[in-house]
């Protein structure tokens, strides 16, 4: 779909991207110590962490991700919010407080408080780089998401300027600027999308939606008998040959040779969608050029009710139960793609019709990615069960997330703040189900860009709220991209060269080489936002947080609760837990599909999702390591109780 | 400032080894609790959607009712750990 750019956007982006830069050169010219660096001095207050834990971990997945798989799919994507805020648990109830009691920059600080071991310090560093990593890919891909529609630049336009804006916030004032930045965005982000809650509740649900000049959205054709299509004038149907084969569609050429498809239902007929990337990168929509003038074609909004309970066209303002209880009583067109690969070597997809009960998509299997859940085989079922466990072990392991408690002066602040951003995550997490199931029934969907459904969304309200909260979401990237890349710098300069290493830097040259270190991460996360430009990004956190969850879990948990645990047990859970997940990963079906592009049939892992397999691998190798190994306090150091 | 010498040993905050073990267990506590509030619903979602998809409170289905229920469980339970962790004398 081609959106027209919104100047208003690029204008309120352009006021709250130079605030940022604004706050951080100040706050830059400010801080120039080490711990002010890389831990803000220890000096935020619980209140403004709290909320910066939420600017942090309210990632541009977390927004644009679940509320495009909510919009698409339905219920499915809150799955994801109700496992990423369940994952808080056992960063607040476990991982807190020791960690603050034991570390001072980097979680591998805490890992290692015991041991003083260059093991611990090396692989701790490099799980931290390969997770940060991981997580950004989805943020930068985030980033292009946005600037596509926002400014009619191309996708790597947006990973760029991304890029290039974060390096700044963390190489002038870092972790100090990157608080206040998430501070902002959380706040900003919150609040923002509980008014358009509101404003969505208040126009309730129809089956006849309009677009933000108050024009009625195109409602695409139904239960046509196939007589009216192929007996039109002119029309000729094409034989179902070659990939077209055994598909479910109609191909009618029309006298003025373009080829529009029907998506069969039986003996009648729904409009289908088509996009076709011929070889030579041209695009056509339905038959015709891409494009918005005269003899062109584009993709048309969608995303509406098709039904509602009572029959009626339109509910008026709805409650919050109101709302659900009428999407679950509801019918809605969703989407269906099939994606088709012409002889000629052109690329057909097929969006078609998929009317959906709201009692199916308000339950958990309606996806792709979750609808094994419904099958009857234990198997098929561990896909999910894998997820669920990677995303309530995940957060507590994230890197980035950890170094937040460093920012904190004490234990206290460090659990309060905790509890602050559980509340504000957690009420935004309440409010994605709502966002989705509105901008599935907005009638401003695009087809072919589930990231895009929020924003949209904001834009079938009002174009100036698309515009705030597509400048909210691009600021959102910059939060979570600096906290990231702050994580990695960190994990370069400080437990790489000073720790590992033992190179002697003084002070100045520890915040040289941490800034340094940020830019090739910044440029790194440029190249992989490009790279990895098709995916969906909700997929690809989850499986940052499987690396993460099967890397760092096994020893932060193992190293608090078990006396017996050794250096080497921890280095080796550690590298088995990251080596296995990220082995599974590049050996599962999913990445056989996006990344590779070859048939996920062929793929050797029988499931996505490994935090299954591979959490529980990274205990047991932390234990058999630990009992093969002299004790801790044979090799020197003991550890205590409660450590 | 802290931190201007990486080699110096960690400055650890004056703590209370009763009041570690206590806040410790507290924490242990709650979180088996989540757990098996979690565990349900990840058994349920796998292994009975058909109860999920149930309306169970004002016409609402148990899926979107345990999912909220869940989130606002997370914030009660993290309210009661903090009321019950003792501050280090």
């Amino acid at each position: 779909m081609i959106h027209a750019t919104s100047w208003i956007a690029v204008l309120v982006f352009l006021f709250f991207a130079g605030s940022v830069l604004a706050i951080s050169f100040y706050l830059g010219s400010k801080a120039k110590s080490a711990s002010g660096y890389f831990a803000a001095g220890g000096g935020i207050h619980w209140a403004v962490n709290g909320v910066a834990f939420a600017g942090d971990y309210l990632s541009a997945a977390s927004f644009l991700g679940i509320c495009g798989m909510i919009a698409f799919y339905g219920y499915d994507g809150f799955l994801y919010s109700i496992g990423y805020l369940a994952g808080w648990i056992v960063a607040l109830f476990i991982i807190a407080e020791p960690l603050k009691r034991l570390g001072r920059f980097t979680f591998a600080d805490a890992l290692d408080n015991k041991f003083n071991s260059r093991g611990i310090k090396l692989a701790a560093a490099i799980s931290t780089l390969v997770v940060s990593c991981f997580y950004l890919i989805p943020q930068m891909v985030g980033a292009g998401a946005l600037v596509r529609p926002l400014l009619g630049f191309p996708h790597y336009v947006g990973v760029i300027v991304v890029g290039l804006i974060v390096t700044m916030i963390v190489t002038t004032a870092g972790m100090v600027s990157t608080t206040w930045v998430q501070f902002i965005k959380g706040t900003m982000l919150v609040l923002l999308c509980a008014f358009i809650t509101v404003l969505l509740l208040m126009r309730g649900v129809t089956t006849k939606p309009t677009d933000a000049g108050g024009n009625e959205v195109r409602i695409l054709k139904r239960g046509v008998p196939a007589v009216e299509v192929t007996g039109a004038a002119g029309a000729t149907v094409l034989p179902e040959e070659g990939a077209w084969k055994d598909k479910p569609y109609l191909r009618v050429r029309s006298s003025a040779g373009v080829v529009a498809v029907w998506h069969k239902d039986g003996d009648l007929l729904s409009e289908a969608q088509t996009l076709t990337v011929q070889k030579d990168g041209r695009r056509l929509v339905n038959g015709l050029p891409q494009g918005k003038k005269e003899g062109e074609a584009d993709l048309a909004p969608v995303g509406y009710a098709s039904k509602l309970p009572g029959g009626v066209e339109k509910t008026g303002p709805l409650n919050p139960f109101g709302f659900l209880r009428t999407m679950q009583k509801s019918e809605v067109i969703l989407w269906g793609s099939d994606k088709i690969a012409e002889a000629d070597g052109s690329a057909t997809t097929v969006y078609y019709q998929k009317p959906t009960a709201g009692a199916d998509f308000m339950a958990p299997g309606s996806s792709p990615t979750f609808k094994k859940v419904r099958s009857k085989k234990l198997f098929d079922k561990l896909d999910f069960l894998s997820l669920m466990l990677a995303l309530f072990c995940g957060t507590a392991s994230l890197p980035h997330i950890l170094i937040r408690y460093y920012t904190v002066k004490d234990q206290i602040s460090a659990r309060k703040s905790t509890v602050v951003g559980i509340a504000a995550i957690g009420f935004f997490y309440v409010l994605t189900l709502f966002l989705g199931l509105g901008a599935m029934t907005s009638g401003n969907l695009d087809v072919t860009d589930s990231n895009m459904s929020a924003p949209l969304l904001a834009r079938s309200l009002n174009e100036f709220l698309f515009a705030v909260l597509s400048a909210v979401a691009f600021t959102t990237v910059l939060g979570t991209v600096s906290g990231l890349i702050m994580a990695a710098s960190g994990a370069v300069a400080h437990d790489l060269m000073t720790s590992f290493m033992k190179l002697k830097l003084d002070e100045f040259q520890k915040v040289r080489a941490a800034k340094i270190a940020a830019m090739c991460v910044g440029l790194l996360a440029i190249c992989l936002g490009i790279l990895f430009a098709k995916m969906n990004v909700n997929f690809l956190v989850g499986w940052a947080f499987n690396i993460a969850a099967s890397a760092n879990l096994p020893a932060l948990v193992m190293l608090l609760f078990w006396k017996r645990t050794t250096k080497q047990g921890i280095t080796a859970a550690i590298v088995v837990g990251m080596l296995s997940s990220l082995a599974w990963i590049l050996l599962s079906a999913q990445a056989y599909k996006d990344v590779y592009g070859l048939d996920p049939a062929l793929a050797i892992v029988p499931f996505s999702q490994p935090a299954i397999v591979t959490i529980p691998l990274g205990f047991l190798v932390l234990v058999l390591v630990s009992l093969m190994t002299p004790r801790p306090e044979e090799q020197g150091k003991a550890v205590p109780a409660h450590a | 400032m802290a931190g201007v010498d990486f080699t110096a040993p960690v400055t650890k905050e004056l703590e209370d080894a009763g009041v570690v073990a206590h806040n410790t267990r507290m924490g242990v506590i709650l979180f088996v609790v989540y757990v098996l509030f979690y565990g349900g619903f990840m058994v349920l979602s796998a292994f009975r959607p058909e109860v999920m998809s149930k309306p169970f409170l004002r016409g609402v289905n148990l899926a979107v009712v345990y999912g909220f229920a869940l989130i606002v469980a997370a914030l009660v339970l993290a309210l009661v750990y903090m009321k019950a962790c003792r501050k280090s004398k």
